[in-house]
């Protein structure tokens, strides 16, 4: 180094391999964070167990012409229900939270530092959702006896939709996140997603719903989400009680694909856009902006 | 100007060179034709009242914003398009920080530190805890930390990738005097031992006066003063301001050569002892004041350059 020249730093290792495994790295610890933080799950927690305790109560009873109790019927529809909750509220959540108080911004003043947070926050919540799926999965096969998934072309069908479903509700999650500028905004993503939920045949089969609901309703993953586990869940004289007496399971990767794509395609446009963005008075702006909403 | 290092000679290539910088938002100018070159090993601090463009500057300078128009140069390189390699090269203390709340100290240097690696070896973990004091805090999650421990973590993630060039933007706001004490020698070893180039801004003038080898006002998007502390007070008034009792009663005088005056005063003095003698020449804070003061007034300085200000 002469005395007129900076001295540049060029990568000697594979800097992208390099980012994606510490990447991979910082999913691993969040994810045990999240897991172990009793604040962190207690919401979850909670809200799931309730919709098991009242889909408990309905074993009771059937649908119309249904060979399966309402309890069972309703499951798979909770594990649907958890896969979007954890997929868009756990990513909204987490990059509105994480711009407020700076991570991101840490992040960036880190060499492939975003792209290093993007992918250990998702792979973080990919890890959270399955343990929740799984768990709940457990739960459900000691608690209704109406399910059917003892073979292993269930599974594979269980695993196939579940991915899917998460890839599509994850893509879309990093879309809305990546587009929500301060968690003040969150009850904006929380009410169309219990608008869906109310009307996409999660807790009760959706040919009991208007038409045009229904047709609202099969236009989001969700639907679909809930379908396909119930064909992998269900015994199949239940498809019946189905909009058109089938799993239609075309349709269900048609349609989850297609969110997936939609969302794989914005996602990296976004959210390099909203990393691009960041810098220490976006995020003041931002906290000033939460302060005033808290009144703090 | 001093240079505490050899090799940063006023002909090498400055780390920081920006000219002629303007940032607009809308109808708001921000900056105004900044002109700033920094020299290696150089630790600059820029002052200036609030709204004068000291974080734009910085934030332009890292990377993070882009300017209206002017060019800029940190590392030989135009910040906004920096690669990894240019970006492992500067650290960046932030202003106050609440991030990785759940996360500890030791966890998230080592995760930190795995990005650095590609382009150098950085800081063993436990051997910069024990730099920032903070062996004892290593296991305990960030957000338990004190306000001075967390400033001195934040200077840790700043540093772990061995920076060419530090900034720091506040760093000791919030801080007791003792933190404050131990921050800035934290800060004095980083540039005596591993030459970093450090910029900071501060609303702490004797933070400032006590860190930096150089000292730039902003105010009105330009630079309207630049030089050293000393060079910064004599130039605003050569004047000191003695003070003394004698036969009870508090006298005061103002002279350029305070040395002979009092000499001659406590020469005289046999009649009538004189007692609580002060000697008080013009601070950093009078020279600031009074700097942006005639800026505010609008007399029309061009950058004041205080190098040849005699001392």
């Amino acid at each position: 180094m002469t005395s007129n020249d900076i001295q540049r730093r060029i990568p000697h290792t594979n800097p992208v391999l390099n980012l994606i495994r510490t990447g991979l790295r910082r999913g691993l610890i969040s994810a045990r964070i999240q897991l172990t933080t009793p604040s962190e799950i207690f919401g979850t927690v909670v809200m799931l167990a309730i919709f098991i305790g009242t889909l408990f109560f309905m074993r009771g009873s059937t649908f119309a012409g249904a060979t399966v109790d309402l309890g069972s019927t309703g499951f798979p529809g909770i594990i649907a229900m958890g896969t979007i909750f954890g997929g868009v509220m756990g990513i909204v959540s987490v990059l509105s939270m994480d711009k407020t108080n700076g991570t991101l911004l840490r992040s960036k003043s880190v060499p492939g530092g975003t792209a290093g947070y993007l992918i250990g926050e998702i792979t973080a919540n990919v890890i959270n959702t399955l343990v929740t799926s799984v768990t709940l999965l457990i739960v459900g096969l000691f608690l209704f006896d109406g399910l059917d998934f003892a073979s292993p072309a269930r599974w594979l069908l269980f695993i196939t939709v579940l991915v899917l479903g998460l890839v599509s509700t994850l893509s879309i999650g990093a879309v809305l996140g990546a587009l929500m500028s301060n968690p003040k905004f969150m009850g904006l993503v929380m009410m169309p997603v219990l608008g869906l939920i109310a009307i996409s045949g999660i807790f009760y089969p959706i040919v009991a719903l208007p038409l045009w609901l229904q047709g609202l309703a099969q236009a989001f993953p969700l639907y679909w989400l809930g379908l396909g586990l119930r064909s992998s869940l269900l015994p199949d004289s239940m498809a019946a009680i189905e909009i058109a007496g089938s799993w239609r399971l075309e349709w269900v990767f048609i349609v989850l694909g297609l969110w997936a794509v939609l969302g794989l395609i914005l996602a990296p446009k976004l959210l390099s856009r909203m990393a691009r963005r960041e810098s220490g008075s976006a995020v003041a702006a931002r906290r000033k902006g939460v302060a005033e909403q808290w009144g703090v | 100007m001093e240079t505490a290092h050899p090799g940063s000679t006023p002909n090498s290539t400055p780390i920081i060179s920006v000219s002629d910088l303007r940032m607009v938002y809308g109808s708001k100018t921000v900056l105004d034709g900044l002109n700033l070159d920094i020299n290696a090993d150089e630790i600059v601090a820029m002052l200036g009242p609030n709204g004068a463009g000291k974080s734009t500057t910085i934030e332009i300078l890292e990377g993070f914003r882009s300017a209206s128009s002017g060019s800029v140069s940190v590392l030989g390189a135009d910040p906004i398009t920096g690669d990894s390699g240019w970006r492992s090269q500067i650290g960046i203390v932030l202003q106050a920080s609440s991030d990785h709340g759940k996360w500890r100290p030791r966890q998230l240097l080592s995760h930190l530190s795995d990005f650095y690696r590609p382009y150098v070896d950085p800081w063993p973990v436990d051997e910069l805890l024990g730099l920032v004091g903070l062996d004892e805090q290593a296991d305990q999650k960030l957000k338990t930390l004190s306000g001075g421990q967390r400033r001195r973590l934040d200077v840790a993630m700043a540093i772990i990738g061995r920076p060419s060039l530090l900034f720091l933007d506040e760093p000791t706001t919030g801080f007791d005097p003792r933190a404050r004490r131990d921050f800035h020698d934290l800060i004095h070893r980083l540039s005596d031992l591993e030459g970093v180039t450090i910029m900071l801004t501060t609303h702490d003038l004797a933070e400032a006066e006590a860190l930096s080898s150089r000292i730039v006002i902003l105010a009105g998007g330009r630079i309207i003063a630049d030089g050293s502390a000393l060079e910064l007070t004599h130039a605003i008034g050569r004047t000191a301001e003695i003070t003394w009792i004698q036969e009870g009663q508090r006298h005061m005088h103002v002279t350029e050569d305070s040395t002979s005056f009092v000499r001659e005063l406590l020469a005289s003095d046999q009649d009538s002892p004189i007692t609580d003698l002060e000697i008080r020449r013009a601070t950093l804070e009078d020279a600031y004041l009074s700097i942006v003061e005639q800026f505010e007034s609008g007399s029309d300085l061009d950058t004041q350059t205080f190098e040849g200000a005699q001392l």
